[in-house]
């Protein structure tokens, strides 16, 4: 009988509104609360009013050795799953069995000190990770090599790129050789030749036969990590079974599919302050909104949000991806430096950014549509992959003269010539 | 967190925990690495980017002393149990800093490093102890200033001596004990950032540093007075160190024990009670 390493079961986590990570109480607000509300201090009962379960009664099992992929939106519970089972916080109910040390790469680079040099935060994030030092000192030089920032291992790690800060923090989390390992997309960061290898790395750690918790917005990525995958929906296991099945049946049931989406308080991070995501809108062009597009037509994209503050050097992008978590294109309002000059500081305010998709551009089939904001270099503030997902109609395409299913994601209309040479 | 951890097959229970319990301390020695490289990074860190460096150390007990000389020593002429006022306020500065700059550090410690708490799961009480442990390396770099006044004022301590190490711990204790309180509270109330100053000012006039506990006459309020656990380690510090004693004061001795000790393991307890929460408040 195969063993389970990870045993979950009936979990729940409740978290106190207004108690989110960011706010804190004071104690003027405690004392004033003591005198005006004495029966609500901050020690009381949660209620439902005054609370939302993160998670509730999420049970599941992973075999040892398997790799499993955890989807779901944004505020869906994937992080918060993840953070019981590395322990870093506590169910509110239910329980779970671990066997083995457990490794997250939820945390690369934490703890580490601007002021120290590669090598010291080596040694510090190890033990932080629980390594011991004398497997730190054995391993150091495969981190090192890994890293791939020999020459700047004495140099104090403020004085590093963002790219190599990652990649030294990458190569000790990576180092750390765990029974389970716990990964929330790193992918998401660090550059394409990074990714390569971080994904390579998890392969590798699959393949020597230790667990794998994969959390990602990036389904081939799933699909080629792990066998199976559970999906969760506001905080409920709706599905666990093979990749392949559970991914299609996120990416049919797991988004909206009238062609806009609207972004609940729920699903927005604390982080992406000020910045407030509103609704991004799919418009044909006959300036209707809806789910399904042509390809011959140009199509029009609207994402509107707010700014509760100022905020500098902001721009507002999407992301164009395949249904098999491919980008195909990336593009940013202030693209334009034009642009960037006039908005160079958006006020604090309501904003749509609109832009339009050329036609005769995209094949037919299944898309998805990613928003990013952020300040280049300085903070992402908000960003999600799967904002919406649209399909767009093949109908007078070229080539549809011939009922045949055309490979590749876009399908341009190219002028061709043809000579003859005789 | 409550969590049943078995060394052989390292299996690892999740749930959540319940009642009141003292920190888990064989966890904690398990622990002793990450104590040990977080120690040594508060060390490593804190005198970077500083011209004068570790000479810090020396310099603010010394500089405290010099204003303390002119101020309380010189023109309010506060009775120093007969010893050279310098020398006097200096041997009192020492261990008062050793615990004032623990107490600071490692009330401070949860919410300074709240990226770690919030992103992977070690025993949180790692922080607030190597905040403190890296204390003590600041106290006995100053140590040879002391030694040179004492050289200096012909001073020069007897067999009880021995007893320093003793309050050494029991300063340790104390700040390591309140410090458990504050860094909790700190988590849910940042106001304790900006009370602790104003306590560590006021318990500095309530410990007989600046002038001599022989001020203090009335047995009533001296029995107050004694219940600040620091009143005997500053006393017993100085004057094992200066060569007053000549026997050991038991009973001194026992009552700081007992209120220190008291401090850690309420503190121990409050600490292992507020921790499950941290990574959601903070």
């Amino acid at each position: 009988m195969p063993q389970n390493s990870v045993i979950v079961s009936h979990i729940g986590k409740r978290y106190r509104i207004g108690a989110a990570p960011a706010s804190y109480r004071t104690f003027r607000e405690t004392l004033i609360d003591t005198f005006t509300k004495p029966k609500k201090r901050l020690h009381g009962k949660m209620t439902d009013a005054n609370s939302f379960w993160a998670l509730k009664d999420i049970s599941f099992n992973v075999e040892k050795g398997m790799a499993l992929g955890i989807v779901g939106r944004n505020g869906a519970g994937k992080s918060t799953l993840l953070k019981i089972l590395s322990r870093v916080t506590e169910p509110t109910v239910g329980s779970a069995t671990i066997s083995g040390r457990v490794g997250s790469l939820l945390e690369v680079g934490t703890g580490f000190h601007p002021e120290l040099t590669g090598r010291e935060n080596i040694y510090l994030n190890g033990a932080i990770l629980g390594m011991k030092h004398e497997e730190i000192s054995r391993k150091m030089d495969e981190i090192i090599a890994f890293s791939e920032v020999e020459e700047f291992i004495d140099t104090p790690v403020k004085r590093y790129s963002s790219g190599m800060y990652l990649r030294l923090a990458f190569a000790v989390s990576a180092h750390l050789e765990p029974e389970i390992l716990v990964i929330d997309e790193v992918l998401a960061v660090g550059d394409a030749e990074f990714q390569r290898k971080c994904l390579g790395k998890m392969s590798d750690v699959a393949d020597q036969g230790r667990t794998v918790l994969f959390v990602s917005h990036n389904m081939s990525a799933i699909l080629r990590l792990t066998q199976e995958t559970i999906v969760l929906e506001k905080g409920k296991l709706v599905m666990q079974a093979p990749s392949a099945e559970a991914v299609d049946y996120y990416l049919s049931h797991g988004f909206s599919q009238e062609g806009f989406r609207v972004w609940t308080p729920d699903e927005i991070p604390a982080e992406a302050a000020p910045f407030v995501p509103v609704a991004i809108r799919i418009l044909n062009d006959q300036g209707n909104i809806s789910d399904t597009v042509r390809s011959t037509q140009p199509i029009h994209i609207e994402f509107e949000y707010q700014l509760e503050e100022a905020i500098t050097g902001l721009r507002v992008g999407i992301y164009l991806i395949s249904v098999r978590g491919e980008f195909i294109f990336t593009s940013f309002d202030v693209d334009d430096s034009k642009r960037f000059e006039e908005f160079s500081v958006r006020d604090k305010g309501t904003y749509i950014s609109r832009c339009t998709i050329p036609a005769d551009f995209l094949n037919e089939g299944r898309f998805v549509l990613g928003v990013n904001a952020s300040t280049f270099k300085i903070k992402r503030y908000f960003h999600d992959e799967q904002a919406l997902v649209f399909h767009v109609d093949g109908t007078g395409a070229p080539g549809t003269q011939w009922p045949e299913p055309r490979t590749g994601l876009i399908r341009p209309r190219l002028s061709w010539e043809i000579e003859a040479k005789n | 967190m409550n969590v049943i951890n078995e060394p052989e097959t390292s299996k690892t229970i999740i749930q959540p925990s319940k009642g009141w319990k003292i920190v888990d301390l064989k966890e904690l020695i398990r622990s002793r690495e990450l104590i040990f490289f977080m120690t040594w990074r508060d060390l490593k860190v804190r005198y970077k980017q500083t011209v004068l460096g570790v000479a810090w150390a020396i310099i603010q007990p010394v500089m405290t002393m010099v204003v303390f000389s002119i101020f309380f020593g010189g023109l309010a002429r506060v009775p120093s149990d007969g010893i050279p006022y310098p020398l006097f306020s200096l041997a009192g500065l020492l261990p008062w800093q050793l615990f004032e700059n623990s107490l600071r550090n490692a009330s401070r410690s949860l919410v300074t490093n709240r990226n770690m708490i919030t992103k992977i799961y070690f025993p949180r009480v790692v922080l607030p102890l190597s905040s403190v442990l890296a204390c003590i390396v600041d106290f006995f770099v100053a140590v040879p200033i002391l030694i040179f006044m004492m050289i200096y004022y012909h001073y020069s301590p007897n067999i009880y001596l021995l007893l320093i190490p003793f309050y050494i711990l029991l300063t340790i204790i104390t700040s390591f004990g309140v410090a458990l309180w504050f860094s909790a509270m700190d988590v849910l109330y940042r106001d304790i950032g900006y009370i602790i100053p104003f306590i560590c000012q006021l318990w500095m006039y309530l410990t007989p540093i600046a002038y001599g506990s022989g001020m203090i006459s009335n047995p009533k309020l001296q029995f107050i007075y004694n219940l600040n656990p620091m009143v005997g380690v500053v006393n017993g510090f100085r004057s094992s160190l200066l060569g007053v004693y000549n026997t050991v004061p038991i009973q001194s001795i026992v009552f700081s024990s007992v209120i220190s000790i008291l401090i850690l393991i309420s503190g121990l307890v409050y600490f292992r009670r507020m921790e499950k929460q941290f990574a959601d408040l903070i």
